[in-house]
């Protein structure tokens, strides 16, 4: 875990200063944002989905739900890893593709995925209009989208670190480009990858039943799944479903990572990079059973050999294409041809966004959303403080005390990965009970399903706190505020950033859902850019939901770039020895 | 070797290699290197770290293109890594997840055998290099002795004419280097090893003088062939004989004449403050000073006696034995070093004296040192930011030169408080009561 955690650390957040490129990057999301609100607004009018089934609340469909939303996690993470293989290797062999692809990435991190699912339903209805492929292919997409940009980050990182003796070996032993990818590179990249991917799956839970029960406009989009059927509950205002839905999920997500990520990790530790044997190694008593079933030996072997052969072969006719040479002249025109190009699209851009803040919206809108966008950033910002302040302490007094900190680590895991927005009907229900204020109290959903991230992470970073700096710290009875100021907290404080910057990134996407929130036909607006985006969403007012995720991601961009990333580089710069 | 002849191998010519510098402008590492691998030879290549060893050995093994010059090997040019030329690094370079089995094969893998002949040679070279039954361990359940041999089996597999070493027993303790030198030379001498030459790259001098039919000596700065020795003696080598003891002798009075003249040369140059000092920090100085002025030194040593019992590599002894030479607190000559005077009163007296002195001479026989000092105390507020001396350096040192020289004066200056360094500010200051 300590190790996975230093890859996650080390991921996208170094001295990488942003400039021009990070701008053209911004810019260029931004434009094609607009240009789907734009091309949605014209697709939406002539489909309808027929023949969608309707959702049943009994028990006896649950399973079958699950099931439904399962598959759809999966065949996400197939496309995630096919992106990631592709997009990254491209970014980290080729210079050219690096200068856009990179930032590229950067920005695409920032956007709230829930934002577009509007235009991505839309769009992938009208590739295959009048059944539910469309649909599908959205909600799939949408957790493609939540997952895909940090395995492809960390992979991407690991490419370039590759050890500079293993490639001079691979290089030596004259390792075809297909050889040295699949025996050097993929197997060098796999801890912080799987350690990504669950990162991933983490969030795709939340994504998926937000995506699956969706309306955009006059259309309405129920998918078979968990999202639909608590999405029904709420309609219906039944409160025991949605209990039955969560016991559902949580059967889901312990099963999902008991059977799949329990034994990838495990199997991962062999391609751990560190030469020394692991103390305490990852362990799945699925991978165990497997090893011990004799019957599976033939099995496993043919697999096994197949593999190999893939991967040893030399698939020399792929080898011009990671090297292609140019002359250095011929390299010289062809990087200013590039260049002409890139600016010649940001021109375009630039153009497109001028055009469209000119006709598409009034400078109304932009005050509001400025104005709502203002609230959000406050409450993201007040959210954080509060979880800091409960959950650090919390975290260092469990993280002190392994045995605690073995129990804590995987329930905080769980917490992590559960979809908060399956509770929040909970709060609903209560809020309307009490008649609270919901500017107020809804505001703490944000924050539900992502706080957990700082939790475990200050636990991780307690556990890895040398012992032998605690041990001198109590020698000479360094106790109270000075123990706090001077040795735990700048010991965990890189761990620390790293669970906020996920919190906070989690609680802009979270608002989307949890802003506006409703019960049977009540309908509770808690007001902010998340609420705007949901209200627009409904309406269909393409041009305004793109306006919103624009705004929105210029929110994330800038949070990220002015607080986190300085206060990042300052806590690893100190906590260095080196 | 008995019957080197005069077959070449691989033969390097008029190489150069110059690294562009971030900044612009090049730097060169390599200035004219002439080399050339026999047959029947194994041939050393021994310096100190910036003498560019291993880029001549990456040179040679297609891994790093020259900037000019070309590589012959068996007569056709090199323009990449090629068939028949293995590497050994001295970091192992064994893919940890792969069994030792599957990294052996892997130096097969470009070849596209069938898999049976794969495993064949593989089980065959692990056989010989005395790896049998770890076949299926992972390497990192190996020590680092038996990591190395895996590096060995995975080169030798792919039937080398050539073997190209990196330091290959220097990340290992001394024990484990000794049994795996012995083995190797025992085997090449069986005439069971498939290459016909070999290129070794050390810093060890014992290493070198017990290994090689013939040693080339580099100089630093750039990357230079300073000298070129004969090992005459018959194998197995005996380190404690005369004759041995002589060459390593030889050996190291070439490498501290050659460091004096170029300390010399610097100062005739450029009488400034802008020289290159030795990577020796001031914690090493004194525990060197204190070991000569110890009774069983008697204030002189030569220098390869007193490697011997701390297994010091040239790496490490000559940059301090050339920091003490320039501080004037012992005199480098021939492979010998003496205390002046000032040593001896150093080697006898308590801390604070010590950092006196240490200032003393610092002010008196590092320019930079003075300069530093200087500049501070001119200035009004008693402060200067360290990028102004960076730039002053950078002049006549390319950057990671001038970073090195910077920190070891920073030491220094720290050492003997003659100027502190706040790393926050990235300011030198002067405390006002010092």
């Amino acid at each position: 875990m300590d190790q996975n955690l230093t890859l996650l650390l080390r991921n996208g957040w170094k001295q990488r200063i942003p400039g021009w490129r990070d701008l053209f990057a911004i810019v260029l999301v931004l434009t094609v944002i607009l240009l789907l609100g734009g091309g949605a607004r014209q697709m939406l009018m002539p489909f309808t989905v027929t023949h969608q089934p309707e959702i049943s609340l009994s028990i006896a469909a649950l399973p079958n739900y699950a099931l439904r939303t399962v598959m759809r996690m999966l065949a996400a993470m197939v496309a995630s890893l096919v992106f990631t293989f592709i997009y990254a290797t491209l970014a980290a062999k080729s210079k050219r593709a690096e200068m856009v692809l990179i930032p590229l990435l950067d920005v695409l991190q920032s956007v709230p995925v829930l934002g577009y699912l509007s235009f991505t339903t839309v769009f992938f209805i009208s590739l295959f209009p009048h059944n539910a492929l469309g649909p599908e292919l959205a909600a799939i997409f949408a957790i493609f989208t939540s997952q895909a940009w940090n395995m492809a980050f960390s992979f991407y990182e690991s490419l370039r670190m590759v050890p500079a003796d293993l490639d001079e070996a691979s290089r030596s032993f004259r390792f075809s480009g297909w050889q040295r990818f699949w025996r050097l590179e993929v197997p060098f990249a796999m801890p912080g990858l799987i350690w990504n991917m669950m990162m991933s799956m983490s969030g795709g839970w939340f994504f998926v039943v937000a995506s699956e029960a969706i309306t955009v406009g006059a259309l309405q989009i129920s998918l078979p799944g968990i999202g639909s059927y608590v999405a029904t509950a709420i309609a219906q205002r039944n409160l025991s479903a949605i209990v039955w839905a969560i016991i559902a999920m949580t059967i889901t997500i312990v099963a999902y990572d008991q059977l799949l990520f329990r034994p990838l990790v495990a199997w991962a530790e062999k391609f751990r990079f560190e030469q020394t044997a692991a103390e305490v190694s990852s362990q799945s008593w699925l991978i165990s059973s497997l090893r011990r079933a004799h019957f599976l030996y033939p099995v496993g072997r043919m697999i096994s050999r197949t593999m190999q052969q893939i991967g040893r072969a030399r698939m020399t006719w792929l080898a011009p294409i990671p090297g292609i040479t140019f002359s250095p002249l011929a390299s010289k025109i062809a990087d200013r041809v590039w260049l002409m190009i890139v600016v010649m699209g940001l021109g375009f851009c630039l153009w497109t966004l001028g055009h469209f803040l000119n006709h598409e919206v009034s400078i109304i809108d932009v005050k509001i959303v400025m104005q709502a966008g203002l609230l959000t950033f406050l409450r993201v910002i007040v959210l954080i403080i509060l979880a800091s302040l409960i959950w650090v302490p919390i975290g260092v007094v469990v993280g002190l005390r392994p045995r605690w900190a073995q129990v804590v680590q995987p329930f905080a895991q769980f917490l992590a990965a559960f979809p908060a927005n399956l509770m929040f009907p909970m709060a609903v229900f209560l809020i309307v009970r009490f008649n609270a204020n919901p500017r107020i109290w809804l505001t703490p959903l944000m924050i539900l399903g992502t706080q957990w991230y700082i939790l475990f992470n200050v636990i991780a970073g307690v556990t890895a706190f040398p012992s032998d700096l605690l041990e001198s710290a109590r020698s000479f009875r360094i106790k109270g505020w000075r123990w706090w100021r001077d040795v735990m907290l700048p010991g965990i404080l890189p761990y620390y950033v790293t669970g906020a910057i996920t919190a906070s990134g989690g609680a802009w996407n979270a608002s989307i859902v949890s802003e506006v929130v409703s019960w049977g036909p009540t309908r509770l607006n808690g007001g902010g850019l998340g609420a705007y985006i949901a209200t627009m969403t409904d309406a269909g007012n393409f041009p305004q939901i793109a306006l919103g995720i624009t705004f929105m991601s210029v929110c994330v961009i800038a949070m990220n770039r002015l607080l986190w990333r300085p206060l990042y580089a300052f806590a690893e710069r100190r906590t260095r020895l080196d | 070797m008995e019957q080197t002849n005069n077959d070449a191998i691989v033969a390097l010519q008029h190489i150069g290699k110059t690294f562009s510098k971030p900044e612009g402008g090049n730097l060169p590492v390599l200035a004219d290197i002439n080399i050339t691998a026999r047959s029947g030879e194994i041939l050393g290549l021994l310096g100190r770290s910036g003498s560019g060893k291993s880029t001549i050995l990456r040179i040679a093994a297609g891994l790093i293109q020259p900037s000019t010059g070309q590589v012959l090997y068996n007569g056709t040019e090199l323009v990449g890594p090629a068939e028949g030329i293995s590497v050994v690094f001295q970091t192992f370079a064994l893919f940890p997840w792969l069994t030792v089995l599957e990294n052996v094969e892997a130096g097969l893998d470009a070849l596209g055998l069938p898999a049976e002949v794969t495993r064949q040679r593989a089980l065959a070279a692990i056989d010989l290099i005395g790896l049998d039954g770890f076949e299926s361990a992972y390497p990192r359940e190996l020590s680092g002795g038996m990591r190395q041999r895996v590096g060995f089996a995975r080169a030798l597999v792919v039937q080398p004419t050539i073997l190209l070493m990196d330091e290959p027993f220097s990340a290992l303790d001394v024990l484990t280097s000794e049994i795996l030198r012995s083995d190797l030379l025992d085997l090449w001498h069986d005439h069971q090893l498939p290459m016909k030459s070999i290129l070794m790259v050390t810093h060890n001098i014992e290493e070198a003088v017990l290994m090689c039919d013939r040693i080339l000596i580099l100089a630093s700065n750039p990357g230079r062939i300073a000298a070129e020795i004969q090992v005459p003696l018959p194998q197995p080598r005996n380190r404690l004989a005369a004759d041995f003891h002589d060459i390593v002798d030889q050996v190291y009075s070439i490498l501290t004449s050659r460091a004096i003249e170029s300390i010399d040369a610097q100062h005739a140059v450029q009488a400034s403050f802008s020289q290159l000092l030795p990577i020796a920090s001031s914690i090493r100085i004194c525990g060197l000073i204190e070991t000569l002025g110890s009774t069983y030194f008697n204030a002189q040593a030569e220098l390869a006696k007193l490697a011997r019992p701390f297994v010091l590599g040239v790496d490490v002894l000559l940059p301090v034995a050339e920091a003490l030479h320039q501080l004037e607190f012992a005199e480098l000559k021939a492979g010998t070093i003496r205390l002046t005077a000032a040593g001896k009163i150093f080697a006898q007296a308590g801390i604070d004296e010590r950092k006196q002195l240490f200032r003393k001479h610092l002010l008196q026989f590092i320019p930079l040192a003075a300069h530093i000092r200087h500049v501070l105390d001119e200035r009004g507020e008693h402060q200067a930011p360290r990028l102004r001396f960076m730039s002053e350096l950078e002049d006549h040192l390319n950057t990671a030169d001038a970073n090195r020289t910077l920190r070891i004066v920073t030491d220094w200056g720290r050492y003997a408080e003659l100027f502190e360094y706040d790393a926050k500010t990235l300011k030198f200051s002067i405390n006002a009561a010092t």
